[in-house]
């Protein structure tokens, strides 16, 4: 190999370079989302871990239920009646799109279009 | 071998005559049927009043007989309590507008509206008459999406964005909406609106229904009859803006008890267009 002396530590320093952002955030997952939980209210329509996992899934499936097939009635947790509804259900407890959305929304770098047209609670 | 050639053309001639003609003839059978099943699939039935069942060919006639089953929303628009009470169309428009977040825009251009209001010459063009009354000349006819029967936007609808519910309203599902605008250029009564705009800023902050979502650039919208409304057991909008005046009476189109097939049943009601067989759910009273 010609000029190896020159190529070696050149691919060296250019894999150390691109690698930068990898090698220089190692164990640092920056800070864990804290979304601000409701106070008044304990349950939401799934457990909490299948909200966090599932949440996208459920509101795609209102949407069709609602707009498509008309299901348009109310469901019950704990007494209380609910629509299935984003803006008239959900953001009733999470009054906060800042404090709750946005925190794990901003972290995993997500951002969905239902605020294109979806009213977020005034803050 | 010569003759073997005449009679071989002879049946493929006679095979393909017949192929044609048995096709022809299963096409009248299947084309006879069609209204009829669609009929019994949609469930919605035409309405028993209004003019136009003179332009419908026999193949609907069929379709009368069947008894619509499910719902179909209508609604009557009385002009006279409109004349009784000036300002009260202005009054129903704004209901409207300010429950479902429509944005005013200054340019008439951009201009997005699910209900308003029109001349008469504008609202009935094909119903003309010859020195009409001053007070037809004067009347600003209030006009919504009709919520017709054979809406031609739902054909035009490649996404099927826009859809006929199971209660008779032509809905929109803004999710799927792609701009395209082919249901505004099919809907015979300019009931859509596009946003060519991102409407969010023409939206009054304090004046916004938090209930409803807005829209975003490059989708249609148009009136839904209130169906989130009616969901929760409340009146479309207009129609509680009109109150106790009867101007706008609305109802199901195929309970022979609501009010609204009272109203159908003894006042005389126009539909808007009716050549071209939409069949309009909105009847006027003039």
């Amino acid at each position: 190999m010609y000029d190896g002396g020159k190529i070696i530590p050149g691919l060296i320093i250019f894999v150390l370079i691109i690698t930068f952002p990898i090698w220089f955030n190692r164990g640092n997952a920056g800070e864990t989302p804290q979304p601000e939980l409701p106070k008044d209210s304990k349950n939401c329509v799934l457990p909490a871990d299948e909200m966090r996992a599932k949440h996208m899934q459920l509101l795609n499936q209102w949407r069709d239920e609602v707009i498509r097939e008309g299901k348009r009635e109310f469901f019950e947790i704990d007494g209380k009646k609910f629509q299935r509804s984003l803006q008239n259900t959900c953001l009733r407890c999470h009054t906060s799109k800042k404090k709750f959305c946005d925190t794990c929304h901003t972290y995993s770098s997500v951002n969905p279009y239902c605020w294109d047209c979806h009213l977020a609670p005034v803050e | 071998m010569d003759k073997k050639r005449r009679e071989f053309l002879k049946i493929a001639g006679i095979s393909t005559l017949a192929g044609l003609g048995g096709q022809a003839v299963v096409g009248r059978f299947v084309t006879g049927d069609t209204p009829v099943t669609a009929r019994a699939e949609g469930g919605h039935g035409p309405a028993s009043h209004g003019d136009a069942h003179q332009a419908q060919a026999g193949g609907h006639a069929a379709g009368h007989a069947e008894k619509p089953t499910g719902k179909r929303y209508g609604m009557v628009i009385d002009m006279r309590a409109f004349r009784a009470n000036p300002g009260l169309a202005e009054k129903c428009v704004k209901a409207c507008h300010s429950e479902h977040n429509v944005p005013n825009f200054p340019n008439k251009k951009d201009e997005v509206k699910w209900i308003w209001l029109t001349e008469y010459d504008k609202a009935f063009t094909e119903h003309s008459s010859y020195y009409r009354s001053a007070a037809i000349r004067q009347d600003k006819v209030p006009v919504l999406c009709n919520h017709c029967d054979k809406p031609p936007c739902v054909r035009a609808c490649p996404t099927k964005a826009t859809f006929r519910n199971k209660d008779g309203i032509v809905m929109m599902d803004f999710h799927r909406c792609i701009g395209c605008r082919f249901c505004m250029a099919a809907c015979p009564y300019g009931s859509r609106s596009f946003n060519w705009r991102d409407p969010r800023p023409f939206i009054s902050e304090t004046d916004r229904n938090p209930n409803f979502p807005t829209r975003m650039r490059g989708v249609v919208e148009k009136c839904n009859f209130c169906a989130d409304r009616l969901a929760i057991g409340k009146q479309p909008a207009c129609v509680e803006a009109c109150g106790s005046t009867g101007a706008l009476v609305f109802g199901d189109l195929n309970d022979p008890g609501s009010e609204i097939r009272k109203v159908l049943q003894t006042e005389n009601t126009l539909q808007r267009k009716p050549s071209l067989g939409t069949l309009p759910s909105v009847f006027y009273i003039v």
